[in-house]
């Protein structure tokens, strides 16, 4: 390796706890070390930082003070692998459920999902919403028409009622009600067309049918497997008609797709 | 005859677009700011966004710069390049700032004599190197790959330094004025980070100045520092989250008296205040460049 490329691997080791790299000095040599740490700081500061405007959520449960050396933790784990810090954070979710000391709020993670999933969305790409004639067209055709999805929804299945403790936990919030933290909740999280992210609650049917309509199937064959999930809340026309009022509705397709001896 | 191929740092400067910001006041874009410029389409000459803040695929951000870009002259700064690191660039974020100098076409695109990655990992500050025969050689490589894929001249900016290098055997200005030489870039003058390392190493910010190859300057920076307490005295700290400094003040206007107008950013990134008090950093900055234009005595004003 060139010098520079050991001093800076020398460098890197150092902010993370190393001794303080050769020739790092001051004027008065005695403070090389003090001085090194303002580097040291800002690393662990200005990432931690990242992570909580990422997670505001996660920093309110467990506390400003816990989730700065929580970060810390997690950098050790797993740094940032690129300077978009967009994509910062992606593991923290899964590391918050396998943290020890973090198993007394086992519904951490889910309410880490709901925030990811909101920065997802927030970056999505953006697509104009189809004209409301094209939705009408659709309606007349359940059995063909496809509908391709704003790149910003998602479906987020959680085990605890995270999307219920994620709302109580906004700022102005109005008072925390009693949320049952064991009961599991599925939440729709999109971008509309207002630039406005919503976490919205979604029934096993809804569920069950917006991930039809996302993996390509027919709004036929997605409300037949809303169906299937037995939930008499479910309602197929309200759920589109949700997706369209939110603009997420983005192209549809009637092409009627017919299996022909040669294909088979 | 055979001919030997031109050492990089030979080779004549490619005509790149020249383009510049106005020698006027700027502002960093805060998106809690939005609204309020929105609004009054404040009098600014330019403002200046962090390049890696817009690397999503769309969404809010684009929108807000969009807008903004309609407005002003655009100054793309970017802080993730880790131009000073001993490692390739990563071509993957060259490519990133490259589609968003398509997209945008600033006036100008900026980044430091530092490194934040190593490895693969980002460590997310401007982390200082020495200078050496090696880092010179290096650091002028780097950057002229980046003007290279970028098609655009680029502006270097001084660094804030906390620590010296036993290993350094040349002077800052020097280096960066060879920098500028060889690879054809201009310098981004950040005078607080001037004051601030000067400060923390017991050294002139005047002679500094002096030394510093200012006809290379296509902008300068202005910010906040905070102050720490050594036994051998202050340790400042470029913090961003404050006024500029009133010593900070006095050397920008020195600088504009020599160098006329110069178009000038005020950065605050921590505890951003309220717009109007943003604005009024800025108007403080277009008062020096007023005077200067003016041919009047500048002070800092």
């Amino acid at each position: 390796m060139s010098a520079h490329a050991d001093l800076i691997a020398a460098f890197h080791a150092g902010l993370g706890g190393g001794a303080l790299p050769p020739g790092v000095t001051a004027r008065d040599p005695s403070e090389a070390e003090r001085r090194f740490a303002v580097y040291r700081n800002n690393v662990a500061h200005s990432l931690g930082r990242a992570l909580a405007a990422r997670y505001p959520v996660i920093e309110r449960l467990v506390g400003a003070e816990y989730f700065t050396a929580l970060a810390a933790v997690y950098l050790g784990a797993h740094p940032p692998r690129s300077p978009v810090l967009i994509d910062f954070g992606a593991e923290f979710p899964d590391f918050l459920a396998a943290f020890p000391p973090l198993g007394a709020l086992p519904y951490l993670r889910d309410v880490a999902r709901i925030e990811a999933a909101r920065g997802r969305a927030y970056h999505a790409a953006d697509r104009a919403p189809v004209a409301p004639a094209r939705l009408a067209q659709a309606g007349a055709a359940p059995g063909a028409a496809r509908l391709a999805l704003h790149p910003s929804v998602q479906i987020e299945h959680a085990r605890y009622a995270a999307r219920s403790i994620w709302a109580a936990n906004q700022p102005g919030a109005p008072e925390i009600p009693a949320i049952d933290p064991a009961r599991p909740e599925i939440s729709l999280i999109l971008r509309d067309a207002g630039d406005r992210v919503l976490v919205l609650p979604l029934g096993p049917g809804d569920a069950a049918m917006l991930a039809a309509l996302m993996r390509g199937g027919t709004v036929l064959q997605a409300a037949t497997e809303g169906a299937a999930a037995h939930d008499p809340e479910h309602d197929p026309g309200a759920l589109i008609a949700l997706l369209a009022r939110a603009g997420a509705i983005t192209e549809i397709t009637t092409e009627i797709i017919t299996e022909t001896e040669d294909s088979r | 005859m055979i001919q030997t191929p031109m050492p990089a740092a030979a080779r004549p400067t490619k005509a790149l677009p020249a383009k510049a910001l106005p020698a006027a006041a700027g502002l960093g874009f805060k998106p809690e700011h939005f609204e309020a410029i929105a609004a009054s389409r404040p009098a600014l000459g330019f403002f200046e966004v962090h390049a890696e803040n817009y690397m999503g695929a769309g969404g809010p951000p684009h929108r807000m710069l969009e807008a903004l870009r309609r407005d002003y002259a655009l100054s793309l700064h970017g802080v993730g390049l880790s131009i000073g690191g001993p490692g390739r660039l990563d071509r993957d974020h060259l490519m990133r700032l490259r589609a968003l100098i398509d997209r945008y076409q600033p006036e100008s695109f900026s980044e430091h004599l530092a490194w934040s990655s190593h490895g693969e990992a980002y460590l997310n500050d401007l982390l200082p190197l020495p200078y050496t025969p090696e880092t010179l050689r290096l650091v002028c490589d780097h950057i002229d790959e980046v003007q290279e894929v970028l098609g655009v001249r680029m502006l270097l900016e001084n660094p804030s330094t906390y620590v010296i290098f036993e290993q350094s055997s040349i002077a800052e200005t020097d280096f960066l004025a060879e920098i500028a030489r060889a690879t054809g870039c201009g310098l981004l003058l950040d005078v607080n980070n001037v004051f601030v390392s000067c400060t923390n190493h017991r050294a002139d910010p005047r002679a500094y100045l002096a030394d510093f190859p200012l006809a290379r300057v296509g902008e300068i920076h202005l910010g906040g520092h905070a102050e720490e307490e050594l036994p051998s005295g202050p340790l400042l700290i470029d913090a961003h989250g404050s006024p500029v400094a009133d010593p900070v003040w006095a050397l920008y206007a020195e600088v504009i008296g020599r160098t006329g107008a110069l178009p000038t950013l005020i950065e605050w990134d921590n505890d951003v205040p309220e717009f109007p008090v943003l604005l009024a950093e800025a108007e403080r900055a277009g008062r020096v460049l007023t005077a200067a234009r003016e041919g009047a005595d500048v002070r800092a004003c």
